[in-house]
This record gives structure tokens, C-alpha cells and sequence, in this order.
């Protein structure tokens, strides 16, 4: 029998999850100011695929479906991976992403708090891996002088794969920021001359560089809650700001800024919600700011060097691997004892 | 070598020390060259000429070898095997030569084969290191060539793509399109590296459960149909 009091109390995990999604909101909201309605319906499908996932994968495993199915942990993957998505993706790229998020890299590694990879960032690279094509396809941002689709218009294209008669994609996509400044340096294009095109903003993508001051607000409710610890997101955004400010101040004309690779993309996103994955990252806090720091590092080089659009998924996955042994090298001494170890 | 050994031989060879699923040895290839059924079996047959052919010859050396000297002579006379079937592909199948690439004559270096030489070829009499060899070879093969549907089939919605690698261009029209062409299906991931370990992962995963079918069946006490009256 149970007592007093009766209010149905959310579990510890419950709470963290809900107060991660309120933090993902204010970015959710800008989100959907600069790229429309299409962010909406990703979440909405990512969401309901990994709860059937989840279902499926504890029925599979002959677990009880209750606290797991609940906990909110599915859910937060499943935003986190529908963050990265292009807006305007077709719906079985979202779905397939997530089904491989839970049932792969979450459950096949036996379940909440035994995966080695970050759930949302194995779906990511699946997918990127996978269709490149598709998940370059970007619309502009609302506050382009492009076509605008309608909210029904959107969601038709995302369900069914059909644009309005006589519109094609072209007409409506635009390369993200950074997709936009890798072609023109291919090209031979200086960065100054580059950032001067209408795409661009006072330090971003015009428009999108808004989304990462909405995941900035954000992670600072998480750090404020004291949800993440500081040593991830200020390794990350130290090793970021680091590694491209030297780079800009060595030759400007091939190296954005500093300012410039924190609003683009999804290093802002990646700093407070995808390094912070308490299962994933190391433990100690010395290892911590290692971890992020190397993690911001690779993400600069794949971004500057690679041939993918960002680097942030290969970049948090790489260091998932490194995490262990950072883990074990990084140990503090005990308490009493001289020295480590 | 009796039928009874032959047999104990055989089931070793394909299932129970499998080497793709069980032994786990000569990963390389089987994980490089098995984006396609084609390629893959035919690395594995290659592989299982060579088996067959170095475990008869380790045999039949195998009283005048130093046991000191053994490496080097069984590298050696695997070594001559596998020029001898590099330009066997050279001369007949010279489109599938260039896709297997170095392939072919790494098998040279293949764990697998040396391990049957050193394991069992070299104390052995030739008839069962011959058999033994083959055997191995054809269950790699297997392995390979259900690694090779499995990553063909998800990545391109085909099997037996490339047939005209080995029987010329008339084998073009040969590849069974279960997907059909027009549909644009790909699905990369399959066709790269990560597919393969997920492949292998599968199959692995396939025995086990097989296995352990079997085992429960085993053990499980046979219920008589008719009970005898008392």
C-alpha cells in the first residue's frame, strides 16, 4: 500500500530529459522562424519512430516495456538527431535515422547507459554516410529573397516528395553556410569576398546564425541547472575557437573566423546537448575537457579539410571510441594518497 | 582416411570451425572483398584452390621439414600456389583480376591458410590435408558468399552483379535486379566498410542462434508418442 502523498512524482531521469527538451526549445523556436514548418513534422516523426523503436527493441530483449519506454532518454535522441536533419527531408530519411539510432546504436549495445556511441550521431552519420545527396538539400532560410513554400506545402513535400507544379527544388534550396564557403574556396574565392554574398549575415548564415544563439540560451539553462558539467561545452567551444582563430589569424583569406564556425552548423547545438551525453563522454574532469577539447579539434579539421558538410558527428563519434581510455588515464588521485593513480 | 574421418573433416571445416564465423580468421579479404557475390566467391574459390593444393604439398613434405625451418618452407610453397593462380586470373578472367586487385595474391598472407598448413597439413596425410584444405575453403566461401548477397542486395537491390567479369559481356543481362532498376534504390552504408562488419555481424549472430537451437533440441528429453500401458 502506498502513502500519502499520492501526486504522480516524474522519475529523476524523467526530469533531466524534460528540463533537456525545454533547454532544446528556444532553438526549436528560432529553428522554425528561419527554416519553416518542416522542423516541426522531422520532430514529430523522429519522435513517434523511436518510441515504436524503443517498444520493439525491449519487447525483442523480454524487457518490461515501463521505466524505459517513459524515461524521455528515446525522445531526446530521437530531437537531437531531427536537429541535424535538413527541414525540408524527406520523411523515411528521419525514420530510418532513428530506427538506427535506437534499435543500432542504443539497443544492439545493450540499452540506456550501455552504448558506447552517441545514438543520434550513429543515425547522422548512417544517413550522411548513406544518402548524401539528400541530406545536402537545404531550403534557404525564410529571410532569403527565395521562394516560400506554405506550412501544407512543406509538410506535402516532406510526406510525399512533391513540390507545387512548376516549382523545382533549386527554386527553394540554398546551400547551408558552410557548404556555401567550402565551394567558393574550391573555387579560388577569397573568405572576405565570400561572406560578402547576400547568404551571409553580421557573423553567420543570415538567419540561421540566430538558431545557434537559441542553442547558446539553452545550454546555458542546462549549465545553470548544473545538468552538464562546464569542462564539455568549454572544451569543445575552447578547442573550436582555438583552432580556428589560429587559423584566421595565420591567413584570413582561406580561414573563417572563429565567430563564423560557432554560428554555423552544429557546433553550438553539439557543444551543450550532443558532448554532454552523460553515457557517452568520460567521467573524470580532467578527462572531460580532454575529450570535448579533441572532439572541437577533429570538428574544426573535418570541417576545413574534409569533403563532409560538417564534422561534428564524426568528430563526437571518434572521440566516443577514445572516451574509455581517456577515462582510465585521466583517473584522480584517491583521496589521501600522494600522486596519482 | 575412412568415410567417418571425411565427414568429421567436413562438418569441422563448414560449420563447426567455420573459418569466416567461428576461427574469425582471414577477416581481411573476406571484409574488403565481399561488396558483391561475385568478387567474394570468387576470392573464395581461389582461396580454396590454393587451400587444397598447399595442404597436400605441406603433406607431402611434411616428414623432411625441420621443425625449426617450417614457416618459411610452408610460405614458400603457398607462395608458389598463389602466382600459380594470379595468372590463372590473369590469363581467363582478366576483368575480375583487376577488381581483386592485390586480393589475390595476399591470400598469400591469409591467416587461414597457413593456420590449416601449420594445424593440420603438417601432421596429416595427404589425402585428409587435401580434403581438410578444400573444405575450409568452401566454408569461407559460403561465409563470403552470403556476406556478399547480404551487402549486394542492401546496397544496390541486385545479386549476382559483375557476372560478366567472369563469363564475358553476354553475362551483363545475368544480374537479378530484386529491386527493380528503376527504382533508384542505394542504400551506400551496405557497400562501404561499415557494412561489412554489420554483415558479418549478422551471420555471426545467424550460427549462434542456430546453434543454439540445435543444442536446446538436443538437450531437451525426447517425449515418447505412445506411452506404453503399465
Amino acid at each position: 500500500m502506498k502513502t500519502s502523498p499520492f501526486l504522480i512524482e516524474p522519475t529523476p531521469l524523467q526530469r533531466v530529459m524534460f528540463t533537456v527538451a525545454v533547454a532544446l526549445l528556444p532553438g526549436i523556436v528560432l529553428h522554425v522562424g528561419v527554416y519553416g514548418i518542416g522542423l516541426l513534422l522531422q520532430l514529430l516523426l523522429a519522435t513517434a519512430t523511436a518510441l515504436l523503436t524503443e517498444a520493439i527493441c525491449l519487447k525483442l530483449r523480454g524487457r518490461a516495456l515501463q521505466p524505459a519506454l517513459t524515461d524521455g532518454s528515446a525522445v531526446v535522441t530521437a530531437w537531437l538527431l531531427a536537429l541535424c536533419m535538413p527541414p525540408l527531408a524527406a520523411w523515411w530519411l528521419v525514420v530510418l535515422g532513428t530506427v538506427v539510432a535506437i534499435g543500432l546504436a542504443k539497443h544492439a549495445f545493450g540499452g540506456l547507459g550501455q552504448n558506447t556511441f552517441n545514438p543520434g550521431m550513429v543515425g547522422f552519420a548512417v544517413l550522411i554516410v548513406s544518402f548524401p545527396a539528400q541530406m545536402a538539400r537545404w531550403g534557404a532560410p525564410l529571410v532569403l529573397p527565395a521562394l516560400d513554400l506554405s506550412a501544407l506545402d512543406q509538410i506535402r513535400l516532406i510526406l510525399a516528395g512533391a513540390l507545387p507544379p512548376g516549382v523545382g527544388f533549386d527554386a527553394i534550396a540554398s546551400a547551408t553556410p558552410l557548404d556555401a564557403v567550402r565551394t567558393a574556396l574550391r573555387q579560388g574565392q577569397m573568405v572576405p569576398a565570400i561572406l560578402q554574398s547576400p547568404q551571409f549575415g553580421d557573423i553567420g548564415g543570415k538567419g540561421s546564425e540566430w538558431i545557434a544563439a537559441g542553442w547558446l540560451a539553452g545550454g546555458l539553462l542546462l549549465w545553470r541547472q548544473k545538468l552538464i558539467p562546464w569542462q564539455l561545452p568549454v572544451g569543445y567551444l575552447g578547442a573550436v575557437v582555438a583552432c580556428s582563430g589560429l587559423a584566421h589569424l595565420l591567413d584570413a583569406q582561406q580561414y573563417a573566423s572563429p565567430l563564423f564556425q560557432l554560428s554555423t552548423g552544429a557546433v553550438m547545438l553539439a557543444a551543450f546537448f550532443i558532448v554532454t551525453d552523460p553515457v557517452t563522454a568520460p567521467t573524470t574532469p580532467r578527462g572531460r575537457l580532454l575529450f570535448a577539447a579533441l572532439a572541437g579539434l577533429l570538428t574544426w579539421l573535418i570541417r576545413s579539410f574534409g569533403n563532409y558538410p560538417d564534422g561534428v558527428a564524426f568528430a563526437v563519434l571518434i572521440m566516443n571510441i577514445a572516451a574509455p581510455f581517456i577515462d582510465q588515464y585521466t583517473q584522480p588521485a584517491v583521496f589521501g594518497r600522494k600522486g596519482a593513480r | 582416411m575412412n568415410r567417418s574421418e571425411a565427414r568429421e573433416i567436413a562438418s569441422n571445416a563448414l560449420w563447426k570451425q567455420n573459418a569466416g564465423l567461428v576461427q574469425l580468421l582471414g577477416l581481411c579479404p573476406v571484409l574488403v572483398i565481399s561488396s558483391n557475390i561475385v568478387n567474394a566467391v570468387s576470392l573464395g574459390l581461389a582461396t580454396s584452390m590454393v587451400m587444397l593444393l598447399s595442404g597436400m604439398a605441406v603433406a607431402a613434405v611434411r616428414d623432411f621439414v625441420p621443425n625449426e625451418l617450417r614457416s618459411p618452407i610452408f610460405i614458400l610453397i603457398i607462395a608458389a600456389l598463389v602466382t600459380m593462380v594470379d595468372l590463372l586470373f590473369n590469363a581467363y578472367a582478366h576483368g575480375l583480376y583487376l577488381v581483386l586487385g592485390i586480393f589475390i595474391p595476399l591470400i598469400t598472407t591469409n591467416c587461414i591458410v597457413l593456420a590449416r598448413a601449420e594445424a593440420f597439413a603438417s601432421r596429416q596425410p595427404v589425402l585428409a590435408a587435401g580434403w581438410d584444405g578444400l573444405m575450409m575453403g568452401l566454408g569461407l566461401t559460403g561465409v563470403l558468399a552470403g556476406l556478399g548477397a547480404i551487402r549486394e542486395l542492401a546496397a544496390r537491390g541486385t545479386l549476382f552483379s559483375n557476372l560478366d567479369l567472369v563469363f564475358g559481356p553476354v553475362a551483363r543481362a545475368w544480374t537479378i535486379h530484386v529491386i527493380p532498376a528503376d527504382a533508384g534504390y542505394q542504400f551506400l552504408l551496405a557497400s562501404l566498410p561499415p557494412g561489412a562488419f554489420f554483415g558479418l555481424a549478422l551471420l555471426i549472430t545467424g550460427k549462434k542462434l542456430l546453434d543454439r537451437r540445435a543444442e536446446r533440441r538436443a538437450a531437451a528429453p525426447s517425449v515418447p508418442l505412445h506411452t506404453e500401458p503399465a
